[in-house]
């Protein structure tokens, strides 16, 4: 496609989206503040609803949380009012809408949870409040990153520096010794301080996707040269197969040393959009799946935990009462919530093990049956597509790349998670992003997402004239490439 | 670069169908499957953790309650005994439930609409919500007389109050204690059912007062003089008095009891007849009154009443299809294809005790709210009347004279019972098969409180010598006895 130095593309996408230099396009500030305080209405009628089943009293104290969950998102408003005021109206309503319903529903689950451990005298200590904090320090990192990050393109001067930190922030826990990474249900993807614990594999996440848009958008013209042509496809020479094959080789190497499926699947998916994103080859994502199944099918062979995973997808009743004890719990939660679910409250999440986790949308499943787990998908799906948007109009091929990457972060990561617990796929313990308990999963989407504002506020806002660019050596570097393109 | 971006979107979209249409397949079409899996424990749960109402005799002596529990299951159900079980049932995690616990589950349990007002005020109250009560007619003393009077032997012993039809008493032999099947501990319910079930075990959980079908044998004989006065016979009128006829059409012989004469031998009065309990008269009675009038005649006694609810279910008793003369000859003294229930048979007793007015049989009296307030009230409603009064009280009398004829084990001084006996022949060799003893009465005579319908399955104790009046009768009186001495 068009360079990425002239902006030929984004040139008349630019003149579509903002007027004359002189009028300023809507920001539609408004339009998110009446979003979020929908989203805090309905996180309000959720919790009411938990109460009256659960607790069976109501208290107006709801009212009272309702009203500061109201208040914290204000608060974020403000932020992007301030810091990106042309952003996306939809983003932020969507993830306060999932993050507000992560909350209530792990709340519940601490009832029931209660409701087992109390009476026989068991410990147990409500997740919720930790959650709520959590949430608290990420609207803070949220609305830093914004204030810090002014516009996105800087970034792409510090790829190597975030590709190289996410690259020991994923590792690290796998090669650590385990008493500051401890091996937890059988992943090491930890790393403890005492009381406290971080998986870092969740920012390396994000740090990696930096790293590799600004890297490919430097080196796009590598990639694009064609080496042979095999079955119709245009196969990259052998020499430029170095960054895929990294990948590979570090996402198999997490399914190896932490055990950690789910992230595998995550990270290497991701990369394989982006290299094709950057390159428009189908070849690339070709290559990429044989390779990963080819790792994956030896891993399978060779390794245990991988194996169980399989046998359970394919047939969770031969071991019902162990191994495929936690997909059949799913299931059956699932099945019974039915097409209009138990009702919030009316479930039994604590027949699921890891139910406030990996397995949080089962129990959105149960209690608010098909109709309810279609809506969060959706939002998921508006969440998605609103930053795929930002990606598609925004004028700089690393805003695009990234915001692509991004965009896709979240679906597929909801795609392999809901995927796993309605047994469409094998199971791999991954986070629901904003639903699911864990601190480190919430900042990293916060920031996931003040990223994607950032770029749909670049993508909307009237910055249309175009401006040279001296703050970006990386595609200065193509400059001399592109000249000898034309033969 | 938009034209991959496109495409990425347009698979973001795939997976999030592929998400719903499997969601789909596990919330709708396989929902049922799930949610009956015997491993899927959550309905079972459901139930148990609620405190389920109690069950309490007309005195309101307790049969069943809850008892306060450590466990997960947070109440367990305690019944007052093998005595009871026919009357409650079992309420059990792994098998079910049977009797009232099955029948009036839903207010037990509290999911009953006549309790809708009140689940709403729990809400408001925080109040856990509650199962409804039950308070039953049935006499707490003289169901343990009725259990006690048949020790040893198996057979049922029902008793009605003939103005109202409530069950006083419902005692099934051999019985079962329904506490080991409400045990929390799985292992113990199965090791318990595995004994109830067992072949030698003779079927301790039919509740044969209203499961059972047995001949009626010569209690019939009731029904057919009831057609017959209904006819405009009397208690004067002759009828056959041959001790043997020979069945029209065939060789098959029908001889009375011990192939005795009935009045001189060639007629004898309807009185007699009855008293002495003559085959030949009642055969030859029940073919001059034809199929019909029998079938009609027998309806209006409660046969043939599919849909009886009292509210358990009750099997059908039927005269049979009667294909031709013989067979209404042997239907005629309650052989054949006749069956009826215990309950059926007191029900005649106690229509003709009432003046000939058939009441509604039933074991709920009141149907209580949590908090003990009567929701409803069943004060009995007459569903037939089956007899003209002075036929009733005829029959009345042609049965105190039986009660006369009868072996007089067991003899209540100072009060009149109206009876009939019946040695109901079972199996194809009639001569060396054990025969069912029965004994229909109701007393006092003059002023009925108790009608009483009493079977004793393979003659008791007496073996092939059993008769209803050597074997039942005794029994009948014991609780009869208990009844009216209590007062």
């Amino acid at each position: 496609m068009g360079s990425p130095v002239t902006g030929a593309e984004g040139a008349p996408l630019a003149a579509a989206s903002s007027t004359s230099p002189g009028l300023k396009p809507p920001t539609r500030r408004s339009t998110e503040l009446v979003l979020l305080a929908f989203a805090a209405g309905l996180v309000t009628i959720a919790l009411i609803l938990v109460d009256a089943n659960q607790e069976k009293e109501l208290t107006i104290q709801i009212l009272w949380l309702g009203l500061s969950f109201l208040g914290v998102l204000t608060v974020a408003h403000l932020a992007v009012r301030r810091w990106a005021p042309y952003a996306d109206p939809v983003i932020l309503p969507c993830v306060a809408l999932l993050n507000g319903l992560g909350l209530v529903m792990i709340h519940r689950i601490d009832l029931a949870m209660a409701d087992v451990a109390l009476p026989g005298g068991q410990p147990w200590s409500d997740a919720a409040p930790k959650q709520v904090l959590w949430t608290a320090i990420a609207l803070v990192l949220f609305c830093a990153s914004l204030k810090v990050l002014s516009d996105h393109r800087t970034l792409a001067k510090y790829g190597y520096t975030f590709g190289f930190l996410g690259l020991v922030a994923l590792v690290l826990p796998g090669v650590l010794p385990s008493f500051i990474a401890p091996e937890i249900n059988g992943a090491k993807i930890w790393l403890a301080f005492g009381a406290f614990s971080i998986q870092p594999g969740e920012f390396a996440k994000i740090l990696l996707m930096v790293f590799f848009a600004a890297f490919l958008v430097s080196k796009r013209d590598l990639f694009t040269t064609a080496g042979r042509r095999v079955l119709g496809l245009d196969l990259p020479r052998a020499r430029d197969l170095g960054p895929l094959v990294a990948a590979w080789a570090v996402g198999v190497s997490i399914m190896v040393l932490q055990k950690d499926l789910g992230s595998s699947l995550l990270f290497f998916g991701i990369v394989l959009v982006l290299l094709y994103v950057a390159t428009e080859r189908a070849a690339w994502v070709v290559l990429g799946v044989v390779m990963f199944s080819i790792g994956a099918v030896v891993a399978w062979q060779l390794f245990g935990h991988v194996k169980i995973r399989v046998q359970n997808w394919l047939d969770p009743f031969e071991d019902a009462r162990d191994a495929g004890y936690q997909i059949l719990q799913s299931l059956f939660g699932l099945g019974t919530g039915g097409l209009f679910g138990a009702g919030l409250g009316g479930g039994r999440p604590d027949q699921i093990p890891e139910a406030n986790t990996d397995f949080i949308t089962a129990v959105i499943g149960e209690e608010l049956g098909f109709v309810g787990l279609s809506a969060v998908l959706l939002i998921y799906t508006v969440l998605a597509m609103r930053g795929l948007r930002a990606a598609l109009s925004v004028r700089d091929t690393f805003g695009k790349l990234l915001g692509g990457g991004l965009a896709f972060a979240v679906a597929f990561q909801i795609f392999i998670i809901v995927g796993g617990v309605t047994k469409l796929i094998p199971m791999t313990g991954i986070t629901a992003p904003f639903l699911s308990k864990g601190g480190s999963s919430l900042l990293a989407n916060y920031i996931l997402v003040a990223l994607l504002l950032r770029i749909s506020d670049a993508a909307r806002g009237p910055k249309s004239t175009p401006k040279p660019r001296p703050q970006q050596p990386a595609i200065a570097d193509q400059f001399t490439v592109m000249v000898e393109r034309p033969k | 670069m938009n034209k991959p971006l496109r495409r990425v979107g347009l698979a973001m979209m795939a997976m999030m169908v592929l998400l719903l249409a499997n969601a789909t397949y596990v919330q709708v079409i396989k929902s049922d499957d799930y949610r009956t899996n015997p491993l899927n424990r959550r309905v079972v749960l459901d139930q148990f953790s609620r405190e389920r109402g109690q069950i309490i005799a007309a005195g309101g002596e307790t049969i069943a309650t809850v008892e306060k529990t450590t466990d997960r299951l947070r109440y367990l159900r305690k019944y007052a005994g093998p005595a009871y079980a026919p009357v409650t049932g079992y309420f059990s995690t792994v098998f079910g439930a049977s009797g009232l616990e099955r029948a009036e589950d839903d207010l037990l349990s509290g999911s009953d609409d006549r309790l809708f007002s009140r689940r709403v005020s729990d809400l408001i109250k925080g109040r856990d919500p509650k199962g409804g009560s039950l308070q039953l007619t049935v006499d707490y003393a003289l169901q343990q007389a009725a259990y006690d009077s048949l020790q040893g032997v198996t057979g049922s012993v029902v008793a009605l109050r003939p103005q109202t039809g409530e069950i006083l008493a419902m005692a099934s032999t051999p019985s079962y204690d329904p506490n080991v099947l409400a045990s929390h501990d799985v292992d113990e319910q199965r090791e318990a059912w595995k004994g109830l079930i067992a072949e030698d075990a003779n079927l301790p959980m039919l509740n044969r007062s209203v499961a059972g079908l047995y001949a009626p044998g010569s209690t019939f004989k009731l029904v057919v003089a009831a057609a017959a006065l209904a006819e405009g016979k009397t208690k004067e009128s002759e009828v056959d008095g041959r001790p043997v006829i020979t069945l029209p059409g065939t060789q098959t012989t029908l001889p009375n009891f011990n192939d005795t004469n009935c009045g001189n031998g060639v007629t004898a009065t309807l009185q007699e007849a009855l008293a002495k309990s003559c085959n030949t008269a009642f055969a030859v009675l029940a073919d001059q009154l034809g199929k019909d009038k029998l079938n009609r005649q027998a309806a209006k006694f409660g046969f043939d009443d599919a849909d009886l609810e009292i509210p358990l279910g009750v099997e059908t008793s039927t005269l049979g299809p009667m294909p031709d003369r013989p067979a209404i000859f042997q239907t005629g003294i309650g052989q054949r294809d006749a069956l009826v229930t215990p309950l059926e048979n007191a029900v005649v007793a106690a229509t003709i005790a009432n003046d000939g007015v058939r009441m509604r049989p039933h074991l709920v009296q009141k149907v209580l709210a949590p908090d003990l307030q009567v929701i409803s009230e069943d004060k009995g409603d007459d569903v037939a009347e089956a007899m003209q009064p002075e036929h009733a009280r005829a029959l009345r009398d042609m049965m105190v004279e039986s009660e006369k004829n009868t072996f007089q084990g067991g003899r209540l001084s100072g009060v009149s019972i109206a009876s009939k006996t019946g040695t109901a022949e079972r199996g194809e060799d009639v001569k060396s098969t054990k025969p069912n003893a029965w004994y229909v009465a109701f007393a006092p005579a003059e002023k009925p409180e108790i009608a009483i319908a009493v079977i004793v399955e393979n003659g008791g104790d007496a073996g092939l010598a059993a008769t209803g009046g050597k074997v039942a009768a005794p029994i009948g009186r014991a609780v009869i006895g208990a009844y009216l001495g209590s007062r």
